[in-house]
């Protein structure tokens, strides 16, 4: 398993040499994304304000404060992925994201579409936000902040992980691999269990 | 309480103290729940669940460097209250002195405010709403203090929760099955490791309390004063960690900090099992106000 330092913008080149058990550190930005603004740019079908071609995007919507107009962080922790999946497809195919960052993992539809366009999933560590906000240098652009706090945020970040790739190019999905050997296991656990 | 004068206080302490452990809850975790993962880092062996463990200890010390919240879900926001039964203490009063501090907590703070109506999804960001926060109400005989256990309940966890009405014939047989499959679809889902609460007997809805009970207000390592129940606790715990889900879901050792169960009689044609989940971070913080107004903090 080895351990990579990308800066953003990500090349496909970047992404399809990630296997799932890589470890990542990103530095340059990442786009913070959530429900709302993707339920605008694919359901609304209105086009994001910003280029994310080679982009990743995390699952956040975080809290902040308005200082000289613009914003301060105050705590940004990242929520679970899977209500998400359907935006994939779109994010990578259309948009040209390459990595999408959360917890929890994805599904099929985001499988498909990491391994036909070359993207991964980088899993972070849930409820731990005080440790993300720690690692986010600072907030560089909002757009549709009438979706607040589900606009869509730009932050810098630095030695942004440990990031687990969880979700490779080729369709490996260690959720599913890890949930694939507990079934393996549970006649086992069943019989000592005495069920 | 005992005199006047703390008597037309107590509801003011109840709601700064109510404010104050909410806050508490979300900065600075229980030293139980930190030394579990603490000894979670040091058990495991692979690459990933060391990775994942380590970075949950440094945010533990982020938090505590920094005063800043351990993870953005503030929750529902849950009270646990004991009273004793020596207290003169008019309820509804107290009921509205912590409603009054969870607001407080949100807005001074401020929190941000995860509460919202289920078919409007309207949001008063204050961290309340109709019947929101819960506040559970225990008496305590031949005790003159009232104790506070507040408990922000994250998302991530609380969806992962589940109830089967089994039959008798299936036996402790279909309880421990039933365990352990919502404990592996559950799979990463509530930011494991996390504490598993069981609830067995009862009613639908007592099993599903008790069940809240166990995930929520008892210390990890404790066992039930019942052995035949901490034998299952024990079992179980052992079983759960042998599915492999792991830190974060990503494989390892320690897929629970600890499987707590609680129990209550229940109907003979009967046998109701729920699971409750709760996260990593098993947030929690708990006061004691003694009989002259003194407030004592405490997990």
């Amino acid at each position: 398993m080895a351990e990579y330092r990308l800066t953003t913008p990500l090349s496909e080149e970047d992404v399809r040499k990630l296997k799932v058990g890589d470890t990542v550190f990103l530095e340059g930005t990442i786009f913070g994304i959530r429900d709302a603004n993707l339920i605008r740019m694919f359901e609304h079908n209105v086009p994001p304000p910003v280029d994310l071609t080679g982009a990743a995007c995390i699952h956040t919507a975080p809290n902040v404060r308005k200082v000289n107009g613009g914003y301060e962080k105050v705590c940004i922790g990242t929520t679970t992925s899977s209500r998400m999946d359907r935006f994939t497809p779109g994010l990578m195919g259309q948009y040209g994201v390459r990595a999408i960052i959360g917890k929890a993992g994805m599904m099929e539809a985001s499988m498909e579409a990491m391994k036909k366009y070359g993207g991964c999933y980088l899993a972070i560590v849930g409820g731990a936000a005080s440790w993300e906000t720690e690692k986010i240098q600072a907030i560089e652009g909002v757009w549709w902040e009438d979706l607040m706090p589900e606009a869509i945020w730009k932050f810098r970040v630095r030695d942004f992980g440990p990031l687990i790739v969880a979700m490779d190019s080729e369709g490996n999905n260690m959720y599913y691999q890890v949930k694939a050997r507990a079934r393996h296991k549970l006649a086992d656990i069943y019989k000592r269990l005495g069920v | 309480m005992t005199t006047a004068s703390v008597n037309g206080e107590l509801y003011s302490i109840v709601e700064d103290t109510a404010k104050s452990l909410y806050i508490k809850a979300l900065k600075d975790l229980p030293p139980d729940v930190r030394q579990a993962l603490q000894k979670a880092y040091e058990t495991e062996t692979e690459d990933t669940p060391k990775k994942v463990l380590s970075t949950m200890l440094e945010a533990i010390a982020i938090s505590d460097d920094k005063q800043r919240l351990l993870c953005q879900d503030t929750g529902i926001p849950l009270y646990f209250v004991k009273v004793g039964s020596r207290l003169n203490i008019d309820i509804p009063r107290l009921q509205e002195a912590i409603v009054r501090g969870t607001e407080r907590a949100t807005v001074e703070h401020p929190l941000r405010s995860s509460v919202c109506h289920p078919i409007k999804r309207t949001n008063h960001q204050t961290s309340t709403g109709y019947r929101i926060p819960l506040i559970n109400l225990d008496f305590v005989k031949d005790d003159d203090t009232l104790e506070i256990l507040m408990v922000p309940k994250g998302s991530g966890s609380e969806n992962m929760s589940f109830l089967k009405m089994l039959i008798p014939a299936e036996g402790i047989r279909g309880v421990k099955k039933f365990i352990i499959d919502s404990v592996l679809e559950a799979g990463a889902n509530p930011c494991p490791p996390f504490v598993i609460g069981v609830g067995l007997g009862g009613t639908a809805d007592l099993c599903v309390k008790l069940a809240k009970l166990a995930a929520v207000t008892r210390p990890l390592g404790s066992r039930n004063d019942d052995p035949d129940i901490a034998a299952l606790e024990e079992e179980l715990l052992e079983a759960v960690n042998q599915l492999g889900i792991g830190p974060m879901g990503l494989g390892g050792k320690t897929t629970a900090l600890a499987l707590n169960i609680e129990y209550a009689y229940t109907h003979i044609t009967q046998n109701p099992v729920a699971v409750n989940i709760q996260c990593w971070p098993a947030r929690r913080a708990r006061a004691k106000i003694d009989a002259y107004g003194r407030v004592e903090f405490g997990y």
